[in-house]
């Protein structure tokens, strides 16, 4: 395709997304207004962080999509076509291989390294929004690191259910300043913020693009009482054996048996290929045999 | 056995070939030809056109053969479609005072200079199905048509204004925001919540409208004035140093005069609600002018009565059909993550409190 720009994005809305990646980067967990354009896919799809791929892709880059995980789920599908067509970067299914890797829900479970970008699809970029729905309340929030609301609201959770009932986008404070939403990741994966590799964090329809450097310190909210606990499937993976991976849950069958797998595919295959194997992989390979 | 979901790609390859299929129907029945669309389903191409910002009535036809008449989704193909256009700069303001109206009615005057023009209106037929329409092969006779004012016709709301009955708007030289693209911020201003309700979505827009009508921030609505035509659209180029007309498009513009009790400052005077959108679309002017109107209260000096359509916030935030319809239906995206987590903390909270309940628990 030859009618549009490397990447889609015109060069002078790639700048305006730039500019806000970097004011992002320079005040991590800030989250900035950006011009966010109309995608050829829809809001809610992945459009702000196609947006800040589009900005960050170089023709040397090889781009990553994943969706729950996996490279395979129809709109990671989508979304990496879309930039195998606009851009023409290589793209792969592989974690280590990828300088640019966009994600909707998940961080790989291989530990990213300082030379790769971890893009995430951000729905609802304001931590405090279902608190408060009005922006022009939540940003005086921030302004005045006004908190104690979503405090209560974790402390009413520990009064009502026992335990703190946030299960995924569990929100995170950054070096001590801003409470940011890290995206609807399983609260799994929230240890996992702080890391190497650059993340950003882009939201199309709320017009917001926010950002995580290297190194940042990135603390999931708890009480001293009730620590803040990474959770998951109390098993390991049918497939791979693996005791530390996120999983899903898969229904077998009409009586409703279940098995678990490693939500990361890329994870998975590559732990079968070295040889691990879980408690139904063996039957599966008979199966396929 | 577990098969790890592969083949999205072809999934989705086969999956648009059945769409294509499917829009073109019946291949016994001859195709929509865009000139057909453009010049028998010309409402349908209006609102396109005015929600899709983007004035081109080829293409709104294009964009509603193409999306099997989901007015919607036709919009969203103009609006991805006008993000890739360049801008080459910004008209003069369109003097809508010099339209050539081809309907022209006010319900607060009987008659007033440039005359009430019907036009081509739905307002008094009989709503009775037309069943010789599904037979008619005959080409229309020709209508009846008076022809446009050459001259400009002037606003009726000016004739209040000269009384000193109506507020006076304040002219800004103020380059307008542009929404597609400066990110919104909030409280915004006039000029955008305008543009914002321009493209808005025709039903979000009626129903907010509707609300202040049955008492939700209720103004007390005339249809000062109701115009359609067209009007020509001039912009400076830098080289000339002057404006040209570079086309004419045609617009809807609504005027309300609304009640007003007059405050300690300000003597009793009507005020005003506006509206102006793209192609002939009343429905939406008049919705639009109605919104603007209740949006204006902090401005005017009037009470909240915390009512949906005084809140700029929430008017502005939910307009949108674009935004809308993607965020509702992404919610068709696979959630098998967030949901195990969900499912996860549900099972250990009833496990918990099975263990701290027990007796409750049996008595069940």
């Amino acid at each position: 395709m030859t009618d549009y720009n490397f990447a889609y994005l015109d060069e002078q809305t790639k700048r305006m997304i730039r500019r806000a990646i970097l004011k992002g980067l320079a005040i991590p967990g800030y989250q900035v207004p950006f011009a966010s354009r109309e995608m050829p896919m829809p809001y809610g799809w992945g459009t702000g962080g196609v947006q800040v791929s589009a900005a960050t892709l170089t023709p040397d880059d090889t781009l990553k999509v994943i969706d729950q995980g996996a490279d395979d789920t129809t709109n990671a599908v989508s979304i990496r076509k879309f930039f195998e067509v606009t851009a023409g970067v290589t793209t792969t299914e592989n974690t280590t291989e990828a300088s640019v890797i966009q994600t909707r829900h998940r961080i790989p479970e291989a530990e990213l390294r300082d030379d790769q970008i971890l893009v995430y699809q951000v729905p609802i970029p304001e931590p405090l929004r279902f608190l408060e729905p009005r922006e022009t309340e939540t940003r005086k929030m921030h302004a005045l690191e006004e908190y104690g609301l979503m405090h209560v609201k974790l402390y009413e959770d520990i009064s009502q259910h026992g335990a703190i009932a946030t299960s995924y986008a569990y929100p995170v404070k950054v070096e001590g300043r801003y409470v940011m939403d890290p995206s609807p990741i399983p609260k799994f994966d929230n240890p996992k913020l702080e890391m190497s590799a650059i993340q950003l964090f882009g939201a199309g329809r709320e017009q917001r693009i926010y950002a995580l450097p290297p190194y940042t310190k990135v603390e999931s909210l708890d009480f001293e009482d009730y620590p803040f606990e990474a959770t998951k499937a109390d098993h390991a993976c049918d497939m791979c054996g693996a005791e530390n991976s996120y999983l899903d849950e898969v229904i077998m069958d009409d009586q409703g048996s279940r098995m678990f797998v490693c939500s990361d595919t890329d994870f998975c295959a590559g732990r079968q290929q070295a040889g691990h194997l879980g408690a139904l992989a063996a039957v599966n390979a008979e199966d396929a045999a | 056995m577990y098969v790890a979901v592969k083949g999205g790609e072809r999934a989705i390859d086969n999956a648009h070939a059945w769409l294509a299929e499917e829009r073109r129907g019946d291949t016994s029945i001859a195709e929509l030809s865009i000139e057909q669309i453009r010049e028998q389903l010309s409402l349908a191409v209006n609102r396109v056109m005015a929600e899709g910002s983007l004035y081109d009535p080829d293409l709104a036809a294009l964009a509603i053969k193409q999306s099997r008449g989901d007015l919607i989704e036709a919009i969203f193909l103009i609006r991805a479609y006008r993000t890739t256009l360049p801008r080459f700069g910004s008209s003069e303001p369109v003097k809508t005072e010099e339209m050539a109206c081809d309907r022209r009615i006010s319900a607060t005057f009987k008659d007033a200079p440039g005359g009430q023009v019907l036009g081509p209106t739905f307002d008094y037929t009989h709503r009775l199905l037309d069943f010789k329409l599904a037979a008619e092969s005959d080409p229309q006779a020709d209508a009846e048509t008076a022809k446009p004012r050459r001259e400009p016709t002037p606003h009726i709301m000016e004739f209040l204004n000269t009384e000193g009955l109506i507020q006076t708007e304040i002219a800004c030289e103020d380059t307008p925001p542009d929404l597609t693209r400066e990110p919104m911020e909030l409280p915004s201003n006039r000029a955008l919540r305008l543009q914002s309700l321009a493209r808005g979505d025709e039903g979000f827009v009626l129903g907010m409208a509707y609300s202040t009508q049955r008492g939700y921030a209720r103004n007390h609505a005339f249809v000062g004035e109701l115009r359609i035509g067209a009007v020509p659209v001039e912009m400076e180029i830098a080289e000339l140093g002057f404006a040209i007309e570079i086309g004419e498009m045609t617009l809807t513009e609504c005027e309300t005069v609304n009640q007003f009790q007059g405050s300690k400052t300000e003597p009793p005077q009507f005020t005003r609600g506006y509206g102006l959108v793209f192609g002939q679309s009343e429905r939406k002017a008049i919705s639009v002018a109605l919104v603007d109107r209740a949006l204006r209260w902090k401005e005017l000096g009037e009470s909240d009565s915390g009512a949906a359509a005084q809140d700029e916030e929430f008017v502005l935030s939910h307009c949108d059909n674009i935004q809308a319809t993607g965020f509702l239906e992404h919610i068709k995206l696979p959630h098998y993550v967030d949901f195990q987590s969900e499912l996860e903390l549900v099972r250990k909270l009833r496990r918990e409190a099975a263990e701290t309940y027990p007796m409750q628990e049996a008595a069940e």
